[in-house]
């Protein structure tokens, strides 16, 4: 809602299990990013928004890994 | 015999009377065979829309509708496309059930509003978008 540029799906695995195994859910939740990037699991939002620019080249791969090894900040 | 209690339908119509703004409309796509959950989402868009005049259900088939579905980027059903003043590009694929009945209730109040609750660190990082993102949430009913 924040961006016109993007747009987000719902998808309950069970019923669509091709694209369960196209974007190899092994767990629930995993969020698929243009379909290069991925992330497992309900994560902050910093982390969130992380992988999002991950996939439009924004951010490398190792940038958004490092954040998980940051202790979180107050008020972010 | 419908999906949603009468303890949760008489809160849910509390609080759609106390927090929608704009309308919205829930723009299903169904079909009547080979579709393991369509009968049950149509259900609950149905009875979701009834209990507020700000959220209409529109129903479409698949099939002999395939330009709406076109229109509305729905490759898949049972689809439930969450629209308000614009369509933000928020879609359903399978049964809203468990959790993810939540995540539609919370989705109409954000889409009636216009806002979510993001923070202005989240808000400022999308405004570098200059292309496209699609993102997808896998799920299972919980």
């Amino acid at each position: 809602m924040e961006s016109d540029l993007i747009r987000a799906d719902m998808v309950e695995a069970i019923e669509f299990p091709h694209l369960a195994n196209k974007y190899h859910v092994m767990g629930v939740p995993r969020t698929v990013f243009n379909e290069t990037v991925h992330q497992e699991g309900a994560v902050p939002e910093p982390i969130f928004v992380a992988r999002l620019l991950q996939a439009v080249g924004k951010m490398s791969a190792e940038e958004v890994e490092a954040l998980f090894r940051k202790p979180p900040q107050s008020g972010s | 015999m419908p999906l949603l209690s009468e303890k949760d339908a008489a809160y849910l119509r509390e609080e759609f009377a106390k927090n929608l703004v704009h309308p919205v409309r829930l723009v299903m796509f169904t079909q009547t065979f080979a579709c393991q959950y369509c009968k049950e989402t149509e259900q609950i868009v149905r009875e979701v829309a009834d209990l507020s005049d700000k959220i209409t259900a529109e129903i479409y088939n698949f099939v002999t509708d395939a330009d709406k579905a076109k229109e509305y980027g729905v490759d898949k059903i049972p689809a439930i496309a969450v629209v308000g003043e614009r369509d933000y590009g928020i879609r359903f694929y399978g049964i809203p059930s468990g959790y993810e009945f939540t995540s539609l209730i919370e989705d109409i109040f954000d889409v009636s509003r216009g806002t979510t609750s993001l923070s202005d660190a989240t808000r400022k990082a999308l405004e570098q978008l200059t292309e496209p993102v699609h993102i997808q949430v896998f799920v299972t009913p919980t």
